[in-house]
Parts: structure tokens; C-alpha cells; sequence
């Protein structure tokens, strides 16, 4: 009986391993990204589009975290192709050899993409804001930036932050009166980081955590908050979509791009290339701002984009030179310390 | 049948436990005590400092080794987890440890790389704590991720001391995930014992139909009844409208995205563990001993405390105990309904599994509820005269 059961054992092992390397050979092309309005945008612009090429592309979404990526690689067999990653995930999954390295040649040349945006293991995606958010209905006098947002007597009422270290410190210092391009310095010293949690304690009373980035304009709709930082697309979505007349403030907004890679050891590197060929290309880029305002990274692609959507892209001139870039190193040396103080700060009243 | 026989049909059980739960436990919590990123990127480096003790003067021949160590770690990729863990205890490290590598590698010959060039990197690479932090990951096993659980970490001399206040965390979770899962124990006993008590008076036909009430919450997803909860409690959400309607309150209650949330949620969501195991006793216990204790002139309250409830006390602790178990590892309620401080142990076990990728720290909090639990059940179980594990 024993080795009955032992046979039928080896029989089911060798059946699921078998299958599950046929279904490896034979299945579609797949492309992970963000999920919600954003990748409802994307089927339109790319993955229908490049679907009619040929090559049978899948979509599925994520929440981000390298965690997954690592488990991805590590577990092997990975039905993931193609990812949209942040800006740190790229940095240390690329440093981890989690993604392919990429020959940009066939992604369609250095040139074709923004400086900045091309990297040894992916290439940009998009690139969006962290914005001061507020609804014009409510409000009437436009808070003038960081430092409104942290005078609770000039404008009083709730705010809203993302609950996480990143961008909220950039944020206090700058309100604190540090200027933009000075913030990572300053951060990089314990005092720094000291002088940012002053900061942010002095409005503690008033603010309420984010987590995910639909949740800002529900606040602001809700009434929930006066003013909260946001992604801008989300912004303008809520307005388009909803009605709603949010406003967003530009000024000293830290600003970072998503990239898309190609999962380590895919069977199907040479259609995921073409996929990220085609995602690159100017005149699909050119349609994406239409659905979610975000700005894109193939040089040609601005001329393209429908004038009317330039006054909220990130991408504008206008405004990009009132941004920041966000700083991916610090964030990565720093990250897993400035987490737990954070969750230290957050936790206790 | 034979006492083999027997045991061989519970074969495949075990098997099946002993392959895909005890195996990946025990590999899973090792992880917390392993260190086998730093051996396997920088064993040069870490050869040479066997006889180091911190506080002596660096042996210079650490540096090339390091050099050489960097080089082979970064093309055999074995570089970023070892700076990863490095940078865990000497903040900043990674990325210097990763532009000294690519610096090494695309140096001219003949370049020496003494501490001059690691201090031109970054001052932290040539610094004792660096090399201390490497010394202490040498592995095979550490006690960091343990230290780190409990707030506690090893400073350049080796001495274990406390973090700095800013960053202690861990002690307080654990305290706020115990008193969660406490109250909500409480709330549920308090809430499903009347609730099991009415379900053994009722006709069987009423008990039927109220036992459909309970169990239809505890077949429905986790999820969909934590989602349900934000839409009743949210701040213009069905309850704040109706009391604001019937003009019991005139300011909207924050009822989610703290405590309150959190403790609603949870308790609904459990509810039906307390209720399920306390049917299963009260049941049993027979009608007239309660009539008996009131002809002998007990009133009914004296007759419930001294005859009722001592024969229901093993339910209350089977019930209570299935209750707090659960609720210690719960992760995805408070995530969703708690505020910044209520996110209790499960939810950094989360965050460091699948976004930040520390599995030893996940591990070690891992281990840290896993041996509270244990601990408390065997209070618990001494308490109840070895009753505990009884369900009914």
C-alpha cells in the first residue's frame, strides 16, 4: 500500500511540474502594473494597441514592494515579464540582478527618451508629482505652498500626508525653510532629520494618514481634510471625473518616475522587449495624458500631447521647473531607519 | 487492525504537516538567527578580521581584501544583500558599499586601495563600527534580528544596549497587539456568551434560525466585512448620518481609522469563535440544574454564578482563547479600518516580508508572537486544569 501511495505522489509531482513548464513555454506575454483609473488608461493606450501587433499580452496589477519582486525571482517560474517599478525598487532590484539588463538599441535608442529617465535595467515610465491638494469649492484663498500647509492658524482644519518618512520630510524641511535643492543635504544629517520630525510635530494635532494614493481625493471630497498631498493624476482625475474643483499647488513638490523592467530569466525576453519598444514609442506615449496626467519620457511625445492637458502635466516646462527630483539614493540608504522612526512618531500622540 | 496499521493511515497527515508546515516553520523562523549574506559576499574581509577585536587599530591588509571581496560579490551579485544587511546597522552604507565596488572595479592598475581609497568613498567604509557591523554578521548565526524585535542592538564594543527612544517600536506593538487582542476577546465574551445562552433556551426551530444569523458573518469573507465596516463608520457614513439625523450628535464621531474602528471590526469579525465553542457547552448543560439551584432558594443570579457559570468556565476559556489566538495575528482589519496606531505585530511582518524584503527581522517578529502565544496558552491551560484544549 505504501508504495502505492508513494507512486501516486510521485505521479502528481511530476504531472504539476510538467504542466506548470508547458504552461511556462505556451502562455502570453505579461505585463504587471498599478492597477485602478491609471492602468484602465494604459489597456487603452498600450496593451490593446499592442495586442492588435501580434503578440497576446496579459495584464494583472500590483501594490509595489521589492519583497515581491525578490519572492518572484527567487521562487522561479515567474509569470511576470514586464513590471512598472518605483524608482527604488529599479535601483536595488537592478543591483540584486532581478531584472534583465537592458540594451536600450532595442527599446529604441537612448535618444528616443528623456535625459535621466533611461537606466541600465529599465527604462521611465512615467513621471508624476506629490502635489499640495486642496478643493477650490472650500477654500477660497489658495494656500501658497508648503508653508500654509503648516500654519494651522492661517488655515485651520485637518491635513492629510501619505503615512510613510518619504516625501513628508522633504516637505517639513522645505516648509521649515530650507530651500529644495538643499533638502537632501540637510536630511543627510541627523539634525536633518531631527529638525523635519519638529516640524511635522507642530501640525501632529491636525493630521490624519494616507495610504494609498485613491485615498486623497476621497478626503478632500469628504470633507474629511482642508488641504492633503496627493499624486497629481489622481487630482485631475477627481476633477474630470467627478466634477470636483480640486486645485494643486506645484511649487516645491518632490517630483520621481517609474520605470518599466524586464523580470530576470523570462522566457519570453525578446516579445517583452518589443512590448517595452512599443510602450516607449512617442506617438502611444502621446495619449496617455488624456486619461491620467502624468507626464511620459519619450522626447517626441510632448510636442504631441493635446495642448489643453499641458497646464497639469508634470512634464511641463512650466512646471517642472518648480519641482524637485526626488532623491532615490537617500531613501534607500536611509529608508529602513527613517520607517521605523516614523512608525515610532505616528504611533504615539 | 495492528497499533503499526493504525499508524501508518495517519501517514499521510503527518507527511503532509511535516513537508508543508514544519519544515517551512522551522526554515522560516531560522532565518530570524541565520546570517549568511555578509560570509558569503566579503569572506576575505572577514578572514582577516578573526583576530580583530573592535577597539584595536584596523590590520591594514582588511582593506585590499575588502577590494577584492567587493569585486567578486558584485559579479557573482552577492553584493546587494550583504550591503542591505550592512546597511541595517551602519545607516548609508549600501549605496557607498555599491559605488565602492563599481570604483574598485574600473580602477587604473596599480591603484592601492588602502584606507585612503574607502575613505574617499565614504568616511563610514573606513570606519571600525563599519567593520564591527561586518564582524558581528559573520555568521553562521546572530543574535540582530532577535536584538532588533526587541528593540535592542549591539553597539562598536559588542555590549547590548537599547535603541534610540525615537526608533523603539517593537516592545510597544507587541504590548498594543496584546491589548487589542484582549479587548477584543473581552467584547467578544461580553457580546456572544448572552447570544449562545438564549441560542440553548430557545425551540430548536428558533435556534436554527438564529444560528443562520451567526454563521452568515463567518462565511463571509474577511474582507468584504471589514470593507462593510467603512462604509457604516466612515465620517459621513451611515451611523454619523442617522445619529446626526436624530440630533444625538451634532459633530460627526470619528469612528474609524482608530481604536474605535479597530475594535468594532474585529470583534464583529470574531464574534462567531466565541459563540460557535460556547453553544457547543451550554448546550450540554442540563436545564434542571439551574431549576434545582433556584428550588433550593438561590436567587437566579447566585444560581448563574455558582452553578451555571462554573460548568460553562471551560467554554469561556476554550472560546476566549480561540478569540485571542486569532486576533493576535491579525493583520488585514486593523490595516484597513486602524490609524497609525493600531497596526499591531502582523502588519510589520507584512511590510518586511513583501515591501522592504528583511525576512530575518519578519522572522524574529515572526518568532516573537509566535512564542507569546504559546506562552500565554500555557498559562492559560494551567489556569483551566489542563482544560483549555477542550472544545465542548
Amino acid at each position: 500500500m505504501k508504495k502505492q501511495v508513494w507512486a501516486t505522489v510521485a505521479g502528481a509531482v511530476a504531472l504539476a511540474c510538467l504542466s506548470s513548464q508547458a504552461m511556462a513555454q505556451s502562455r502570453d506575454l505579461n505585463i504587471v502594473s498599478w492597477g485602478g483609473a491609471y492602468q484602465d488608461g494604459q489597456k487603452e493606450v498600450f496593451f490593446k494597441p499592442f495586442n492588435a501587433t501580434g503578440i497576446k499580452l496579459t495584464d494583472e496589477a500590483w501594490d509595489g514592494g521589492l519583497g515581491v519582486l525578490r519572492t518572484k525571482i527567487k521562487g522561479g517560474n515567474s509569470t511576470w515579464d514586464v513590471v512598472q517599478v518605483e524608482a527604488d525598487e529599479l535601483e536595488v532590484g537592478c543591483d540584486e540582478g532581478l531584472y534583465e539588463k537592458l540594451d536600450v538599441n532595442k527599446i529604441g535608442g537612448a535618444a528616443r527618451y528623456l535625459p535621466g529617465t533611461v537606466h541600465a535595467c529599465g527604462v521611465g515610465a512615467i513621471i508624476y508629482n506629490l502635489v499640495l491638494a486642496y478643493d477650490g469649492d472650500k477654500l477660497k484663498a489658495a494656500p501658497n505652498g508648503w508653508t500654509d500647509f503648516f500654519d494651522t492658524k492661517k488655515i485651520a482644519g485637518k491635513r492629510s500626508i501619505r503615512n510613510g518618512a518619504k516625501w513628508n520630510l522633504e516637505v517639513a524641511l522645505i516648509a521649515d525653510g530650507v530651500s529644495a535643492k538643499d533638502v537632501y543635504k540637510v536630511l543627510r544629517t541627523p539634525e536633518g532629520v531631527e529638525r523635519a520630525f519638529k516640524k511635522l510635530d507642530t501640525i501632529k494635532g491636525d493630521l490624519v494618514f494616507w495610504k494609498s494614493g485613491a485615498q486623497p481625493p476621497q478626503m478632500l471630497a469628504a470633507g474629511d481634510v482642508v488641504m492633503t498631498t496627493a499624486y497629481n493624476g489622481r487630482i485631475t482625475a477627481a476633477n474630470e471625473k467627478d466634477k470636483k474643483n480640486f486645485k494643486m499647488v506645484w511649487k516645491d513638490t518632490p517630483y520621481t518616475m517609474d520605470s518599466w523592467v524586464i523580470m530576470k530569466g523570462t522566457p519570453l525576453k525578446a516579445n517583452a522587449e518589443k512590448l517595452v519598444e512599443f510602450l516607449g514609442r512617442p506617438e502611444n506615449q502621446a495619449k496617455l495624458p488624456k486619461y491620467v496626467r502624468y507626464g511620459v519620457t519619450a522626447v517626441a511625445a510632448t510636442p504631441l500631447i493635446d495642448k489643453s492637458l499641458m497646464g497639469e502635466l508634470p512634464t511641463n516646462p512650466e512646471i517642472h521647473k518648480q519641482a524637485f527630483a526626488e532623491d532615490v539614493k537617500f531613501w534607500i540608504d536611509n529608508g529602513d531607519k527613517l520607517a521605523e522612526r516614523w512608525t515610532k512618531w505616528a504611533g504615539t500622540k | 487492525m495492528s497499533t503499526r496499521q493504525r499508524f501508518s493511515l495517519l501517514l499521510p497527515l503527518s507527511g503532509f504537516l511535516l513537508v508543508f508546515f514544519v519544515a517551512p516553520l522551522v526554515w522560516l523562523l531560522s532565518l530570524a538567527v541565520r546570517e549568511a549574506e555578509v560570509p558569503r559576499a566579503l569572506p576575505r574581509t572577514l578572514a582577516v578580521l578573526q583576530t580583530w577585536q573592535p577597539g584595536q587599530a584596523l590590520p591594514p591588509k582588511v582593506f585590499p581584501d575588502l577590494a577584492q571581496d567587493l569585486v567578486e560579490a558584485r559579479a557573482a551579485s552577492t553584493l546587494a544583500d550583504a550591503a542591505r544587511r550592512l546597511n541595517y546597522e551602519v545607516g548609508g552604507v549600501r549605496s557607498s558599499l555599491m559605488r565602492a565596488a563599481r570604483e574598485v572595479g574600473s580602477a587604473v592598475p596599480d591603484t592601492v586601495f588602502g584606507a585612503e581609497f574607502f575613505n574617499a568613498v565614504d568616511p563610514a567604509l573606513a570606519s571600525p563600527e563599519f567593520f564591527a557591523a561586518v564582524q558581528r554578521a559573520r555568521g553562521p548565526v546572530s543574535s540582530y534580528y532577535l536584538l532588533a524585535a526587541f528593540d535592542l542592538a549591539r553597539n562598536a564594543k559588542g555590549e547590548i544596549e537599547r535603541v534610540s527612544e525615537a526608533n523603539r517600536i517593537y516592545i510597544d506593538v507587541l504590548m498594543r497587539t496584546l491589548g487589542i487582542s484582549l479587548s477584543v476577546t473581552l467584547l467578544c465574551l461580553l457580546l456572544g456568551f448572552p447570544v449562545a445562552m438564549l441560542l440553548t433556551q430557545v425551540t430548536a426551530k428558533t435556534a436554527d434560525w438564529l444560528m443562520i444569523l451567526v454563521l452568515l458573518p463567518f462565511w463571509t469573507s474577511l474582507l468584504v466585512r471589514t470593507a462593510a465596516w467603512v462604509v457604516v463608520l466612515q465620517r459621513e457614513g451611515m451611523v454619523n448620518t442617522l445619529l446626526m439625523h436624530l440630533g444625538v450628535i451634532s459633530e460627526p464621531l470619528t469612528l474609524i481609522y482608530n481604536r474605535t474602528g479597530v475594535l468594532i471590526a474585529m470583534t464583529h469579525v470574531l464574534l462567531p469563535f466565541m459563540i460557535l465553542p460556547l453553544y457547543g457547552v451550554l448546550k450540554g448543560i442540563p436545564p434542571h440544574y439551574m431549576r434545582a439551584a433556584t428550588s433550593l432558594g438561590a436567587p437566579p443570579v447566585v444560581a448563574f454564578f455558582r452553578v451555571y457559570l462554573p460548568m460553562a468556565a471551560p467554554a469561556i476559556m476554550a472560546g476566549s482563547l480561540m478569540v485571542f489566538i486569532l486576533a493576535m495575528g491579525y493583520y488585514i482589519t486593523p490595516a484597513l479600518v486602524g490609524g497609525g496606531s493600531d497596526q499591531m505585530l502582523s502588519y510589520f511582518v507584512a511590510t518586511y516580508t513583501t515591501d522592504t524584503g528583511n525576512w530575518g527581522l519578519a522572522s524574529a517578529l515572526g518568532l516573537m508572537m509566535l512564542v507569546t502565544t504559546l506562552a500565554l496558552y500555557a498559562v492559560a491551560h494551567k489556569l483551566s486544569g489542563g482544560r483549555a484544549l477542550s472544545m465542548g
